[in-house]
C-alpha cells in the first residue's frame, strides 16, 4: 500500500552535523543505521522540524544550526492527495539565529496552522522509554502530538488555554486583581480546556475502538485512558455545562490556586494511562521492552487510525526502536511495518537488526556529513 | 556611506512598520535624490500632521479635529458604537464602509504578562458615552486571541449595568493590525454575523 503523504526530497543546509545534503528516498520505509553521534536521529528531527513545534527533541532553535554556522535550513517536498507540496522551515535570509520562519510552496504561510493541516508527523524516541516512569507532563506532550495529526486546531487550543492560564497566575500572584478580568481568563480556560479535553478524549476513544490488530499485526494492542477530571464530566455532561462547571470551580479556587502558585484545575492537569489491551498490564508496571512495545502499538494504530480519518498517515519517525524488544517484537514491528499505509524512517546502530527489512526498505548508513547506500539493501518498488 | 545625517535618516526610516533596512536604504535614496519634489513636501507634511493631528477626546481616533470627522459626522448612526483594539481597526473598517455608526478605540487588549492593565486602557469615554444613553448597541470587534477574548468578556462587564445591547464579531476574524489584510466582503460578513456576547 503507498502512503498518502510521502517525503519524495530532503534537503539540510548548515543543520546540525550537515553542511549541505539532499536526500531522495526510493520507497515507504528507510533506514538510518551507523554509530551514536554519526547523524541518524538528526535527520529525523529534521523531517519532525516541518511540521509546526519544537521537533522531536524539543531543541533550542540555537542548537539547531551547524557548528561555526548561524543560519539553517529544511526543505521537504511531499507527495500528497493533492499533488506536491515543498515545505521549508529555518533561519530567515537575514535574519537573527534564534528568529524560525516557514515557506509553504514558497510564500510564507498565514499560519502554521496551514501547515498542519498539509502533513502530520509522529515520533518515537529512546527518551520516551521513561515516559511512564517520569512526570505527566511527557505524556501529555506525546498525547497531543497524537491529537494534533488528526485535528491541527487542537495545537492553538492547548496554547491559548495555556496562554490564559499563565495571565491568570500572574494576577493571582500580584495579588488585588480585577475580578471581571480575572472571570474573562477563566473563561478562556474554561473554553479552551473543554475543547482540548474533548479532542484528547475522542482521540483516545477512535484509538481504542479501532481494530488495531489490522494495523499492528502481531504486535501488542494497547489501551490508552485518559485521566483527568475535566474528561470525567464530559462523558457524563454537555460540554457547555462543563464550561460552566470548570469557570464556577476556576473562580472559587482562586485564594487556593494563588496560594499553590498554580491552577488545580485545567487542560494542564492531563495524564495519559497505557495498558496491554490482551493482559491489563499498566505500562507503568510493565518491563521497559513491554512499555516500548505498548507505545509502537499506539503509534501503529494512531497512523492506521489517521490513514483512514485524514486521508493520510502521519510521517512516522521511529528513532532507535528496536532497542529494548526482543526478538519476536521486532519481528513484529517490521511485519506491521510492511502492512502499514505510512512511510516510516527508522534508526539504529546495528545494521544486522534491519536485515528481515530488505526487500522492503532501503538502507543509509551515517557518518560523517553524507549518507551512504547500503546496495544490499534494494530500494523497494513504492 | 553619505555622513551622520544620511544614517540617521536611514536609521529613522528603518524603524516603520513594513521597511527593513534595505527598503529604508531605498526610500533614502529616492527622497535623496529628489529633495525639492519629494522630500521637503514630505517633511513639511510629516511637521504638520504631528502638530495637527490628536486622539479625537470621544473616541480615540486620530485626527486633526477634536471631536473628530467621524464623531462629527451628523449622518451617523450614534446608537452603535463599535469598539476596537487600536487606530489601524477603524481605519480598516471604515476603508471597507462596513459600520456606519460610531467607534471607539480601546489602545489595547488587557494582558497581565505584557503589563496592560484596566487604567492602561481607553475606557473612561465609552463609558461616559454609554451612562449619557442614546445608545443601544456597542459591537466589540477584538481580536480572537486569548487577549482579545478577555478584553471582551471584561469590557462586557463594564457594559451591561448600563442596559445596552452588547455583542461581539464572529469569531475568527483577525483583528489588532492585522484586519486591514482582510478584504471588504469578509469584513462586512464579520460584522454582520455577530453575536450577543
Ligand atoms: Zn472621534
Amino acid at each position: 500500500m503507498r502512503a498518502g503523504v510521502a517525503l519524495v526530497r530532503l534537503t539540510l543546509t548548515g543543520f546540525r552535523n550537515y553542511a549541505a545534503l539532499t536526500w531522495r528516498p526510493e520507497g515507504r520505509v528507510a533506514v538510518f543505521y551507523g554509530p551514536n553521534g554519526s547523524g541518524k536521529t538528526n535527520l529525523l528531527e529534521a523531517v519532525s522540524l516541518l511540521v509546526p513545534g519544537r521537533g522531536l527533541r524539543g531543541a533550542r532553535l540555537a542548537d539547531l544550526a551547524r557548528r561555526g554556522g548561524s543560519g539553517w535550513a529544511v526543505a521537504g517536498r511531499l507527495s500528497t492527495p493533492q499533488g506536491d507540496v515543498d515545505i521549508g522551515t529555518g533561519t530567515p535570509p537575514e535574519g537573527p539565529a534564534d528568529r524560525r520562519v516557514f515557506r509553504l510552496d514558497g510564500a510564507a504561510p498565514r499560519s502554521q496552522a496551514e501547515i498542519a493541516g498539509r502533513v502530520s508527523a509522529v515520533w518515537l524516541t529512546p527518551q520516551m522509554d521513561r515516559l511512564f516512569q517520569e512526570g505527566a507532563a511527557g505524556r501529555r506532550r506525546f498525547l497531543d502530538r497524537l491529537v494534533y495529526a488528526l485535528e491541527p486546531g487542537h495545537a492553538r487550543a492547548v496554547a491559548a488555554h495555556d496562554t490564559a492560564m499563565a495571565q491568570r497566575n500572574r494576577l493571582l500572584a500580584e495579588g488585588g486583581a480585577d475580578a471581571a478580568w480575572l472571570a474573562g481568563l477563566e473563561d478562556a480556560m474554561a473554553r479552551h480546556a473543554v475543547a482540548a479535553t474533548a479532542a484528547r478524549a475522542a482521540l483516545v476513544q477512535r484509538l481504542n475502538a479501532a481494530p488495531q490488530e489490522a494495523a499492528a499485526g502481531t504486535f501488542p494492542a494497547a489501551r490508552l485512558s485518559l485521566c483527568c477530571p475535566i474528561a470525567a464530566r464530559l462523558a457524563g455532561e454537555p460540554a457547555l455545562a462543563v464550561e460552566d462547571w470548570l469557570r464556577a470551580a476556576l473562580a472559587a479556587g482562586r485564594a487556593a490556586d494563588a496560594r499553590a502558585g498554580s491552577a488545580a484545575l485545567g487542560a494542564h492537569r492531563a495524564d495519559m494511562g497505557l495498558a496491554d489491551a490482551a493482559s491489563g498490564l499498566a505500562a507503568a508496571l510493565a518491563s521497559t521492552g513491554q512499555q516500548k512495545a505498548l507505545l509502537i502499538g499506539v503509534v501503529l494504530g494512531h497512523a492506521a487510525l489517521l490513514a483512514e480519518a485524514r486521508g493520510f498517515a502521519p510521517l512516522l519517525l521511529l528513532d532507535e526502536p528496536a532497542v529494548h524488544l526482543d526478538p519476536d517484537r521486532r519481528r513484529a514491528l517490521f511485519d506491521a511495518l510492511r502492512a502499514l499505509p505510512a512511510q516510516v524512517l527508522l534508526t539504529g546502530t546495528d545494521r544486522e537488526t534491519f536485515l528481515p527489512l530488505r526487500g522492503m526498505a532501503e538502507a543509509l548508513r551515517t557518518g560523517g556529513d553524507a549518507l551512504a547506500r547500503d546496495p544490499e539493501f534494494p530500494p523497494a518498488p513504492g | 556611506m553619505g555622513g551622520p545625517e544620511v544614517e540617521r535618516l536611514i536609521g529613522l526610516l528603518a524603524k516603520l512598520p513594513g521597511l527593513g533596512p534595505r527598503s529604508a536604504r531605498r526610500a533614502a535614496l529616492r527622497l535623496l535624490q529628489h529633495p525639492e519634489a519629494r522630500m521637503l513636501p514630505l517633511a513639511a507634511a510629516l511637521a504638520e500632521a504631528a502638530r495637527a493631528v490628536r486622539p479625537c477626546g470621544h473616541c480615540g481616533n486620530l485626527d486633526s479635529r477634536d471631536p473628530c470627522s467621524i464623531c462629527a459626522d451628523g449622518q451617523r448612526d450614534r446608537s452603535v458604537v463599535c469598539v476596537v483594539e487600536g487606530v489601524g481597526d477603524l481605519w480598516a473598517l471604515e476603508r471597507a464602509h462596513v459600520h456606519r455608526g460610531l467607534y471607539h478605540v480601546l489602545g489595547g487588549t488587557l494582558s497581565a504578562l505584557a503589563g496592560t492593565r484596566p487604567e492602561d486602557l481607553n475606557l473612561a469615554p465609552l463609558l461616559a458615552r454609554v451612562g449619557a444613553g442614546g445608545v443601544a448597541e456597542v459591537i466589540l470587534a477584538l481580536g480572537a486571541t486569548v487577549d482579545g477574548a478577555t478584553t471582551a468578556h471584561w469590557l462586557t462587564e463594564r457594559i451591561k449595568p448600563f442596559g445596552v445591547v452588547v455583542s461581539r464579531v464572529a469569531q475568527g476574524m483577525p483583528i489588532g493590525g492585522a484586519l486591514d489584510v482582510l478584504d471588504d466582503g469578509t469584513l462586512a460578513a464579520a460584522l454582520r454575523a455577530r453575536r450577543p456576547f
